[in-house]
């Protein structure tokens, strides 16, 4: 084992790139602080001592959705008694509760509704925009850009655009899952497939927005799907250089219906978001979703290759329906002072790593 | 910037270039001395050495998170190369709420006209120790506030009725404040109170009570408590009538680094003159429904709390993560910190969940995380004795 992490560290001193087999032999590894150690390492060396986080707000616009899967505990089918869609008006009270609050980005994803045109998805940028041009839209996954071409009967090229004209500035990275088949066909298989994810987004990048790209781990998958999946995503960056972050999530399992899932132990959130850090050597942020990692492993995250704490999040509920005991938003000041707790600079960044102060 | 290697260069990577031989006279001085402090806090830790007050305070307050892990995995490594770590099958029994302390970081207190103090009847207690044993538990957690007139006989009959009933739960109870409290009520000295505490039952006594063994922070946030000359009179009295104790520390609260570190120190130099204690246990301090308030410490402070602990106390063996006040994710990578014990299973917990903090873990849980983490879980006695591995 010494000799890997000698390999490797010499490998991150000159700029080399880790195998998938290396890879796989971390996350075998019991060697939490060596695993630590070297993605602060590799860390350092993109992003020095400096973490981002943003100010923004979520809204997720309706929790019905036509796709079941069961590590989901958010969606609800149409005529459930707590089924909800947002109506244009709430979406446009909400973001001006953001702005009021500082934020500069709106974050929004929501189920596939069965029965929402394409058109409501279109308003409800115009109306954030109207509400202030300056904040920047985040929102829709892979998986809703699918589901907008289906219903409105045109291209995802043409969904994009058309998106991207309303006001959509760069997209999260939802609904990658996990992409090997055999998994993925258990936890979500009405979900487009991984490769048509990837297909997308690759259209997303091609077009000049960015995204980031998210990993859902601790569910049924094995260690090589998590290799498998970061080797994926690291391939498509290497032809778009699109992604922005890789934000890995560890499935929370209550309220969801994965059999005998246990949800994720601290060791193996910190080893996953290293091992990201370690293996995508051309992704230069790494995000600890603090919503699902808990603000106290999502701290330490910083000191495992980490350098990015997401947002303030206000009024989160994906999350927290799955089990989430975070809280549902935190303090600028907190997170900036839990990020000078962990030795580093708070920058906050907007969605497009613009620094907009450092603290 | 002055020199070849820069700030840009993260410390282990400085620090194993330098072990290989490459830095070749190029340091540059802010860094030198951080590494020569470093070098030196190694070299004493690998000789099995103590380590000075001033060298905990850097470790505590300048070193980095994974350096100071290493150091304390290490010296976790050697007093536990079994690669266990243990747990007890316990609860806690909090036979009253009311307390004249009203220490100001408790939201567990009443005083004793409220209409929400309670002191439990033999009865209850009975029946909660009974569905201790029902689930195989060996360790009884008997803890409540300082009643104004509970006298020794209360605890001498009620331990004595514990133990005839109940002969495998060891009574792991009371504090050093609520010993002398009795002692005060009953017009017996310290050491007599002790004595026939132990006479009717009680085998060993946690280290609560202790928060910050520094008076100047005992004034601010528990004026009304011992102060920490009683709390270690208490523990080493203990310790010399042959029960073994544990020491807890509760930080995060008022208390800056070098009374962390202090509080450290005077447990260890307690341990010295009697080797009584069979654990340390820091936890943070829970700031909800408080008077004290505030932000409860973060995880890398907790982290960081826990692995000088280890190091500084090298004559403790065994150090335990506190996954009540810091959640099982937290609990498992303490493991990696120094930690190489869960604490109990904690059928019920009253206090720390009063200030806002309600973890739960089943003892499948527990196995669960440990072995999650890649050792080899085990269940234990109070004292320490495995009883079986999982």
């Amino acid at each position: 084992m010494t000799e890997l992490f000698q390999e490797l560290h010499n490998k991150i001193e000159n700029n080399q790139r880790i195998s998938d087999a290396e890879a796989l032999a971390l996350f075998e590894s019991n060697d939490l602080l060596a695993i630590g150690g070297l993605a602060a390492e590799a860390n350092h060396r993109k992003n020095g001592d400096r973490v981002y986080f943003n100010v923004n707000r979520h809204i997720n616009y309706t929790n019905i959705c036509v796709s079941q899967c069961i590590f989901c505990a958010f969606s609800k089918l149409e005529g459930d008694d707590d089924g909800y869609t947002l109506a244009l008006e709430d979406i446009r009270e909400k973001a001006q509760e953001a702005v009021a609050a500082g934020a500069t980005e709106i974050h929004s994803v929501g189920g596939l509704h069965p029965r929402l045109p394409f058109e409501f998805y279109l308003d409800m940028l115009r109306t954030i925009k109207a509400v202030s041009p300056l904040l920047h839209i985040k929102a829709f996954t892979a998986v809703e850009i699918d589901y907008f071409s289906r219903i409105s009967k045109t291209t995802t090229l043409e969904v994009i655009h058309a998106l991207q004209e309303a006001g959509l500035g760069s997209m999260p990275g939802g609904g990658a899952e996990i992409f090997a088949k055999e998994v993925r066909d258990k936890i979500c298989p009405e979900k487009i497939s991984g490769e048509r994810w990837l297909e997308v987004i690759e259209q997303v990048h091609n077009t000049g927005l960015k995204s980031n790209a998210t990993m859902l781990f601790g569910h049924l998958e094995n260690y090589s799907d998590r290799v498998d999946h970061m080797r994926r995503l690291r391939e498509l960056q290497d032809r778009t250089g699109g992604f922005q972050s890789f934000i890995p999530l560890a499935f929370q399992p209550d309220n969801t219906r994965v059999p005998g899932a246990k949800g994720v132990g601290g060791v193996d959130a910190l080893k996953t978001l290293a091992i990201g850090r370690i293996y995508l050597d051309n992704f230069q942020h790494i995000k600890a979703y603090w919503v699902m990692l808990g603000m106290k492993i999502a701290q330490t995250a910083l000191c495992f290759g980490v350098n990015d704490l997401d947002g303030t999040v206000i009024e989160e509920q994906i999350g927290h329906d799955a089990g989430a005991d975070s809280p549902q938003e935190i303090g600028k000041e907190r997170i900036i002072n839990l990020i000078r707790k962990a030795g580093k600079t708070p920058v906050e960044r907007d969605t497009l790593y613009n620094e907009l102060r450092v603290y | 910037m002055r020199g070849g290697v820069c700030h840009d260069i993260p410390l282990t990577l400085t620090l194993s270039l330098m072990e290989r031989g490459k830095f070749q006279g190029i340091v540059i001085d802010l860094t030198r001395e951080f590494i020569e402090m470093f070098a030196q806090i190694e070299k004493k830790l690998a000789a099995q050495e103590p380590i000075n007050r001033e060298e905990a305070l850097w470790l505590l307050t300048e070193a980095e998170l994974l350096q100071v892990g290493e150091l304390a995995d290490g010296i976790r490594q050697r007093k536990h190369p079994e690669n266990r770590v243990t747990f007890v099958v316990d609860r806690n029994v909090n036979y009253s709420n009311i307390c004249e302390s009203q220490c100001k970081f408790c939201a567990f207190y009443r005083s004793a006209d409220a209409d929400d103090g309670y002191l439990l009847d033999d009865e209850t207690i009975f029946a909660k120790v009974q569905e201790l044993v029902d689930s195989g538990g060996t360790q009884l957690l008997m803890q409540g506030g300082l009643h104004p007139t509970l006298k020794i006989d209360w605890f001498e009959n009620l331990f004595r009725s514990l133990s005839e009933r109940f002969p495998q739960v060891q009574i792991h109870s009371l504090s050093p404040a609520e010993v002398i409290q009795i002692a005060k009520l009953s017009d017996l000295t310290m050491e007599e109170c002790l004595l026939r505490l132990q006479a009717a039952g009680l085998a060993s006594v946690p280290g609560g009570g202790a928060e910050i063994l520094v008076d100047r922070v005992r004034q601010e946030i528990s004026p009304n408590k011992i102060g920490w000359k009683k709390w270690a009179w208490v523990m080493e009295e203990a310790h010399k009538l042959g029960m073994r104790t544990t020491a807890t520390m509760m930080f995060g609260s008022t208390e800056k680094p070098e009374d962390i570190i202090e509080h450290l120190f005077r447990i260890r130099e307690i341990q010295e003159r009697t080797n009584g204690f069979t654990a340390f246990i820091p936890w943070s301090f829970q700031p909800d429904n408080t008077e004290l308030g505030g932000e409860s410490a973060s995880g890398i402070e907790y982290l960081k709390v826990l692995a000088v602990s280890r190091i500084v106390l090298d004559n403790i063996e065994n150090i335990q993560a506190s996954w009540v006040t810091q959640g099982a994710r937290m609990a498992q990578v303490a493991l990696f910190f120094g930690g190489n014990d869960l604490g109990g299973t904690m059928l019920e917990e009253n206090v720390v969940a009063a200030a806002g903090c309600s973890f739960r873990m089943s003892q499948d849980d527990i196995v669960e995380l440990v072995r999650g983490a890649g050792f080899t879980p085990a269940r234990r006695t109070t004292e320490y004795q495995v009883l079986q591995e999982y």
